[in-house]
């Protein structure tokens, strides 16, 4: 098959990333931009609803670049509505509506001259269900690529997605089937690797892992760990031995009475399970509720 | 066994015997019920035959009517029929599948798509003899058509529009949205994500749909009976202005008359009808099955 693959992004550099429909030169951006190069993500005062019912309220973190971010919390604290936030998903939704800023790079996510497209583009995102196209697997991981207008070698393009996300060597033989012949666990693999081939900037993972079985969950914590490297990474999971394993920094989200989440406490991964800020924190943590 | 269970037993009956005997009652209900829509298409289909295949040849079906029952044939009316559903499939399927998609994937919810979504659903309940109505007056007339093939196929295509949008979007709805997600988080944009997988997913659903909406489009009489000239048509339609005549309409025509060797012809033209139906949905799930292959579940 092809010899040579390509890298599918070095890391280390500034990313040359742009949301605006039509891509800046990096030298015109202004110097704060640079600045905040330490994080991917800057989200302010985030508050968001569905019809009236109210979803997020105030959240303000930093999520940093080149690391991997969990956001963890109990059923229905609203981590999944937070991660669909960054990469404007929440825009299918017709009933939902936001407050606060997020920014992206510097650049405001949902500010005039942003476009969701653009910005999805740099921001991967894997789905809690494995949900390949009903294609074959070259074409799953061809087609954003082939949207995108990717004008290189797309055959090693492809290649070079699929050996990131450590699945070339099971499927290379059979690139003409179906992604949905393939295992849970293959599957999502198949998704990380759709998610690569476009080269994005960061990776959104909601619970990437609740339809795996430990063996197949081992493997994609395996990669996330791998992949931080280059990408910046925030998965969504319930899984608190999850968050440990794979996070650099977590974030703990909780609703109370009124069913809105709030952003309880964030910190370096390791200082949020050894010594906990807040108690409600060390109550998650220890087992004695959610 | 201690004297607790042996009363926890007594306050259970089971009635197995009652139970398995009401299930294979209701088995045999349902299979009587099969069996009386099964036995009357046996019963017209082979009346239907007894009487027709006699005068199937290939005269007949390349001969145009004629005032003699003999000398009678289909042609005409085969023909109109078939162009008919020509005209139906290139005006109502591209109109009716493009709604469905503006429906289902652009249009946000609100009062006013629900008042389009009802009377779509409405239209689709509308004797066909009103959509006769509505072509004569709109087509033939405003239009000035006059009783042309074209006038005729408008308003067939008018008439099934509505089952090919309700269809479509029944074939839409079932693709998962986890699909559509996938698409788009890859910075595919909405048109991009509906061309290249929502409806090569929906299509085998889609083409379902039109396979019944042609159905309908070509058994259809009653509003052809007010648009086409009902005089017999010895001629092949030359252009979309011509005037036509289609089977249902030649049907209707010699089981009408009080001859008996009409009643026969006519039989052998429902026949004729039956086969160019069955021919153009063969077609349709061919077309169906071969875009279920494209797409590898």
């Amino acid at each position: 098959m092809v010899s040579d693959p390509v890298i599918v992004r070095p890391g280390g550099h500034t990313p040359p990333v742009s949301i605006r429909l039509q891509d800046r030169p990096a030298e015109e951006r202004p110097a704060e931009r640079t600045a905040a190069l330490d994080q991917v993500f800057r989200i302010e005062h985030l508050s968001a609803w569905y019809g009236t019912a109210q979803a997020l309220r105030d959240i303000t973190l930093d999520v940093p670049r080149n690391r991997v971010t969990a956001i963890i919390g109990p059923s229905g604290c609203g981590k999944s509505t937070l991660i669909r936030c960054l990469n404007r998903m929440n825009d299918l939704i017709p009933s939902f509506r936001q407050e606060g800023r997020i920014l992206y790079h510097g650049d405001d996510v949902c500010g005039p001259g942003s476009d969701a497209v653009a910005l999805r583009r740099h921001i991967g995102m894997v789905f809690q269900k494995p949900n390949p196209f009903p294609k074959s697997i070259f074409d799953n991981v061809a087609f954003g690529p082939r949207v995108n207008g990717y004008s290189g070698d797309l055959k090693a393009l492809v290649e070079g997605a699929l050996r990131r996300a450590a699945l070339w060597d099971e499927v290379k033989d059979k690139l003409g089937t179906s992604g949905l012949a393939l295992s849970g666990g293959q599957q999502q693999r198949l998704c990380i690797a759709r998610a690569l081939a476009v080269e994005p900037d960061a990776l959104l993972m909601d619970e990437p892992c609740s339809a795996l079985d430990p063996i197949a969950t081992y493997r994609i914590e395996e990669l996330i760990t791998s992949l931080a490297v280059d990408y910046s990474i925030v998965i969504v999971t319930h899984n608190m031995q999850q968050a440990s394993r794979v996070s650099d920094y977590t974030t703990f989200l909780l609703s109370g009475e009124e069913r809105i989440g709030e952003l309880v406490e964030f910190g370096p991964t390791r200082d949020l399970f050894t010594t906990p800020k807040d108690e409600r924190t060390e109550s998650y943590i220890t087992g004695r509720f959610g | 066994m201690s004297a607790a269970s042996v009363g926890a037993l007594a306050r259970w009956r089971p009635r197995l015997q009652t139970r398995s005997r009401n299930g294979r009652a209701f088995l045999l209900l349902c299979y009587a019920a099969t069996a009386v829509g099964i036995l009357s298409l046996l019963v017209l289909l082979a009346d239907t035959a007894i009487k027709g295949v006699p005068q199937l040849s290939w005269d007949f079906l390349t001969s145009y009517p004629s005032r003699f029952a003999a000398r009678s044939g289909v042609l005409s009316a085969a023909v109109g029929t078939l162009y008919l559903s020509l005209i139906v499939i290139v005006v109502a399927f591209p109109l009716g599948i493009a709604t469905a998609i503006y429906l289902e994937e652009y249009a946000r919810p609100g009062p006013l798509n629900r008042i389009v979504q009802t009377n779509i659903g409405n239209l689709a309940g509308v004797p066909s003899i009103i959509y006769g109505m509505l072509g004569l007056a709109v087509f033939v007339r405003a239009m000035s058509l006059q009783r042309s093939l074209l006038a005729g196929g408008l308003t067939i295509a008018l008439l099934v529009l509505p089952i090919v949008i309700i269809n479509a979007q029944e074939a839409l709805r079932a693709v998962p949205s986890s699909l559509r997600h996938a698409s788009l988080a890859l910075g595919a944009t909405r048109w991009e994500t509906v061309w290249h997988h929502v409806i090569p997913a929906a299509l085998p659903g889609i083409l379902t749909g039109t396979i019944l909406a042609l159905s309908r489009a070509i058994g259809e009489a009653a509003p052809i009976i007010l648009i086409s000239s009902i005089a017999f048509i010895a001629f092949l339609p030359d252009g979309l202005l011509d005037s036509f005549t289609i089977l249902p309409i030649q049907i209707f025509i010699w089981v009408s008359k009080p001859q008996e060797d009409f009643h026969a012809i006519a039989a052998s033209a429902i026949i004729v009808l039956l086969a160019l139906l069955l021919t153009l949905n063969a077609v349709a799930i061919f077309v169906r099955d071969r875009s279920r292959r494209s797409t590898q579940w």
